[in-house]
């Protein structure tokens, strides 16, 4: 009886996946509130939306390539990307000896935005991913777990952790891997960050260079990870490559599938 | 700790020195010059490059493209904002009186809304006609969310909605030649316009 019990979650459980329409290379995030570190004095609500597990690897990135030539490294428009993009590719059709399931770095946020509405999906938001990435193994907010700040902040001072492969960190919550410790990842309004102090607004401090500046004060400043990946975001230009900056794709519910 | 505040700022510094090459932007309120080539094929570093069709404050379909020929000075701003935008707005109408007549069937000056949902055609119609801007040289464009997103990347425009009714942005004055290539950028309000008009009267002249 007990077999059978398990069989019929383990059926329903497959049935309820199905119904997603998705592989098992996307998980669904339970939308809710909460208070990001920047840009906001109330909390933001984050709606129902499927992520991938995964940053995207070479190999995703190189079948992209195959179907969208113009992103290849010989044919991209500087005005998308710079001298760097995909610098450690020997050439447009080969990632060389980076590993094919490790995560593709270098290239700009343009590149990746086009990925993803190559495969009809599109990067998260700041708030979609800080959202999902404050979630630790057990809980959907870590945050104020006892180590788990401290867990992100090691694997941060880990080198060169951009030429492992992929999975190779913790899966949280929701199920979602590599959100600390493999690749900073771009998001879709990366350029929505305004902290004062940033290197090339030093001389000015920031005072009339922002309308409403002083409204994107931090929210809580043990958040010591958060504020590292705020400041990165700040620091970069949208055609930038960088060797430890990838990305991953979200996608948005089918709006039947939303209220559950 | 010490170490990873080391680490982090020594990251970002290595980050910065890697981009030296083509950073075009080093100080703030400085003007900028972008190499640019002229050729009757779009230059590979012109905005006209991106896709996006944007709609005027006539409720008008617009390529950028639609401009190529003449210089365009541009900013982004949402007709709702109460502090910083008028100046910004009067910055541009500063610029504009600093143009000789003649000379104003050749300029563009381009308000961008980065609040495509409240800013219609007819909000941003109304916002024209309240500041004095409807001779055919003002154009107020609003396009896609994820457009607008990239427009603001491409001019190095930092935005977010704050509140429903606000936005912080930064204030950047863009001048783009007569192929959509970015020339001069100004950040700042109510800065010396100066260098702001002279790479405009460079880019009429040619």
């Amino acid at each position: 009886m007990k077999t059978i019990f398990r069989l019929a979650v383990a059926i329903a459980v497959m049935i309820q996946s199905q119904t997603f329409g998705q592989s098992e290379s996307m998980v669904k995030i339970e939308g809710g509130s909460y208070l990001p570190l920047y840009g906001t004095e109330q909390e933001v609500v984050v709606g129902d939306f499927l992520m991938d597990v995964t940053p995207v690897t070479n190999q995703d990135f190189l079948e992209f390539l195959q179907e969208n030539p113009q992103w290849k490294k010989s044919q991209v428009r500087p005005l998308f990307a710079d001298s760097n993009y995909l610098a450690t590719w020997p050439s447009d059709d080969s990632y060389g000896a980076n590993l094919p399931s490790a995560p593709v770095t270098m290239i700009s946020w343009y590149a990746a935005k086009n990925y993803c509405e190559w495969l009809e999906m599109r990067l998260p938001t700041i708030d979609e991913w800080e959202y999902v990435a404050m979630a630790s193994a057990t809980r959907p907010d870590g945050r104020q777990e006892a180590g788990f700040q401290k867990t992100i902040l090691g694997l941060y001072e880990a080198p060169n952790t951009y030429k492992n492969e992929v999975g190779t960190t913790f899966r949280n919550y929701w199920g979602v891997e590599d959100l600390h410790g493999l690749v900073w990842e771009w998001t879709m309004d990366f350029n929505s960050i305004m902290i004062g102090g940033e290197s090339r607004k030093d001389s000015a401090g920031g005072g009339n260079l922002f309308c409403a500046g002083a409204a994107v004060g931090a929210s809580d400043v043990k958040d010591y990870a958060a504020f590292m990946r705020y400041t990165f975001r700040g620091s970069v230009k949208a055609k930038y490559a960088v060797k430890n900056l990838g990305f991953r794709c979200v996608k948005d519910l089918p709006a039947d599938q939303n209220k559950n | 700790m010490k170490k990873l505040v080391l680490l982090f700022g020594m990251l970002v510094f290595l980050a910065a020195c890697n981009q030296a090459d083509d950073l075009p932007v080093v100080v703030t309120g400085e003007a900028i010059s972008v190499e640019k080539a002229m050729s009757q094929e779009l230059p590979e570093m012109s905005v006209y490059h991106l896709p996006a069709t944007w709609t005027n404050q006539d409720a008008q379909e617009i390529q950028l493209e639609d401009m190529r020929g003449k210089v365009v000075v541009m900013v982004m701003i949402y007709t709702s904002c109460k502090s910083a935008c008028p100046r910004l707005v009067a910055d541009m109408r500063n610029i504009e009186r600093q143009v000789p007549k003649e000379y104003l069937d050749e300029i563009q000056f381009v308000m961008v809304s980065i609040d495509p949902e409240t800013d219609t055609p007819q909000r941003l119609k109304a916002f024209s006609e309240e500041n004095q801007m409807t001779d055919d040289h003002w154009m107020f464009l609003r396009g896609s969310e994820a457009d607008t997103r990239e427009f603001a990347a491409v001019l190095a425009v930092s935005y977010r909605q704050i509140s429903p009714i606000d936005f912080s942005h930064s204030n950047i004055i863009s001048v783009f030649d007569k192929d959509g290539v970015l020339v001069h950028q100004k950040e700042g309000l109510g800065v010396d316009s100066e260098e702001t008009i002279t790479a405009i009267h460079q880019e009429l002249q040619r």
